[in-house]
């Protein structure tokens, strides 16, 4: 037997810890009004994980937090800024405002700098003067205030579509006219439900179903159009003034 | 290439469930309608059965471009070959000029195959994978939807089935992979081959009709914006010449 040197060339292996579970999330602020809306579907790959797995979370009677990315990442998420809320509660005996759970979430979100959620996250909700607001997060916490965004496997779907009938990008007013600052909820719901369902028609990882937030201000006078909205559920929790309603529909299945 | 830096185009993809089942009286093929480009769906209403001859088609999953021209090919080559022995091309024949191609170009051209159809010898129905492997199978499935639709053909496909019945097993293999299998998904066609009959059988089922917008996105007219307005006419010169004779009789 001749003496045998191993030589042993050096090695690497990887473990990834991150996925991404496909799915669309969108917020649209109106004057005293916002709505937060989520499809439902989970995937991984070419396979559907689950038809229902909530993305859109009601955190106080006036902040809605929607997650996409890494559903894992994004439970957990929630999971810990609730946690965060609750301690509030217990020392100053109010909810949180909406601009400060915006603040935290940039906190929480940057403290993971080198290991970060591959969550991104928008806020949507009231503000402390009555005003519908929307915050969007990247996943290291960098935010912005906006009056509407959509994030996830369709953004590049829906968001050009939101800025053209949103914020009338391309679009000259008629003469003598200007181009509304906010829009009425009606009209907002109805620009969600499209965006969604023409992102099941032209992105695989969107569908199954949608749940759509909506929270109203201190007696807003968009509460009459909700009326008269299918299947709609009341979800406020506290005698603040604010209202959160969810609306629920089907999106396509294949 | 890929290492310099300069990536492949990325192809259209069929994401795709393609099936095939042997019945009583000779073949039924299957397929979603689906065709997709990474995430995005690229065609919702596509037609992944191709013919090669009146009694022999061919599913189609893999690359678009490439299952589209090599069946294409084939049936051309096939015509000529009927043409010239003056006899009925045989399936076999089909699916040995399909592997050779696919094995001479080891791999590139990304074609996975269901090859169907009847000839003298009875029914055939073949797999090809884009290497060039055959197998000559009872019940077929392939695609990114193979396995949700196999999983159908496995717990309900029997021997000397009734027409009907084996149709209802492609549809029900079908929708399997329309939806499970994010790649697939729209409408069904499918294809029954007998040693008579070749039918045709586009969108047996549409399970996956559009739903009506809640608005209308009409824009008024003026919308766009524009910097200049130049409006040229068409007519540079224009010279009358009277070529004179009778005038027409208009009696």
């Amino acid at each position: 037997m001749p003496a045998t040197i191993s030589i042993s060339q050096p090695q690497q292996r990887q473990f990834n810890p991150y996925s991404e579970n496909g799915g669309t999330i969108l917020a649209i602020a109106g004057a005293d009004f916002s709505v937060i809306a989520g499809d439902t579907r989970q995937s991984e790959g070419y396979s559907i994980q689950t038809r229902y797995a909530p993305k859109v979370f009601q955190l106080t009677d006036k902040a809605v937090l929607a997650v996409n990315g890494f559903a894992a990442d994004g439970n957990m998420f929630v999971k810990k800024v609730r946690q965060r809320l609750e301690w509030y509660r217990h020392a100053h005996a109010k909810d949180m405002p909406l601009r400060a759970i915006a603040r935290l979430i940039q906190t929480m979100l940057y403290a993971r700098r080198f290991f970060p959620f591959y969550v991104y996250n928008i806020l949507g909700g009231i503000e402390e003067d009555g005003t519908g607001a929307v915050y969007s997060f990247d996943p290291v916490g960098s935010y912005e205030r906006e009056a509407c965004r959509a994030a996830g496997a369709a953004q590049s779907l829906v968001q050009p579509f939101l800025d053209n009938q949103i914020y009338f990008k391309n679009q000259t007013a008629a003469p003598g006219t200007s181009h509304p600052v906010h829009l009425p909820l009606s009209t907002v719901l109805s620009l969600v439900i499209d965006s969604f369902t023409s992102a099941t028609e032209r992105h695989i990882e969107v569908g199954d179903g949608l749940e759509m937030y909506v929270v109203l201000a201190k007696g807003s006078t968009a509460f009459q159009t909700l009326g008269g909205v299918r299947g709609i559920q009341e979800l406020t929790a506290t005698e603040d003034g604010e209202k959160v309603f969810i609306i629920r529909r089907e999106l396509k299945k294949d | 290439m890929a290492e310099k830096g300069l990536p492949l185009p990325k192809a259209t993809s069929t994401g795709t469930t393609i099936v095939g089942c042997l019945f009583k009286d000779g073949i039924v093929l299957g397929a979603d309608t689906r065709a997709t480009e990474g995430p995005i769906v690229a065609d919702k209403n596509c037609e992944k059965i191709h013919y090669i001859t009146e009694s022999i088609r061919c599913c189609g999953a893999g690359t678009a471009a490439d299952t589209e021209f090599t069946t294409a090919l084939i049936s051309s080559n096939m015509e000529l070959h009927a043409l010239s022995t003056g006899r009925k091309p045989r399936v076999v024949t089909a699916m040995t000029m399909l592997k050779q191609m696919l094995f001479r170009y080891q791999g590139h051209v990304g074609a996975a195959l269901v090859l169907g159809g009847v000839d003298a010898t009875g029914p055939h129905l073949f797999t090809i994978h884009p290497h060039g492997s055959t197998d000559k199978l009872p019940y077929v499935t392939m695609g990114s939807g193979s396995l949700a639709a196999m999983a159908v053909f496995e717990s309900g496909w029997t021997a000397n089935m009734e027409r009907d019945a084996a149709l209802n097993l492609v549809k029900a293999a079908i929708s399997a992979g329309i939806f499970n299998d994010l790649g697939s998904g729209s409408n069904i066609d499918a294809c029954i081959i007998t040693a008579s009959h070749t039918e045709m059988l586009r969108n047996v089922e549409m399970p996956n009709q559009r739903v009506t917008k809640e608005r209308s996105y009409g824009f008024r007219r003026g919308t766009t914006a524009w910097k200049t307005e130049s409006v040229r006419d068409l007519i540079v010169s224009e010279e009358m010449t009277w070529v004179g004779g009778d005038a027409m009789d208009t009696t």
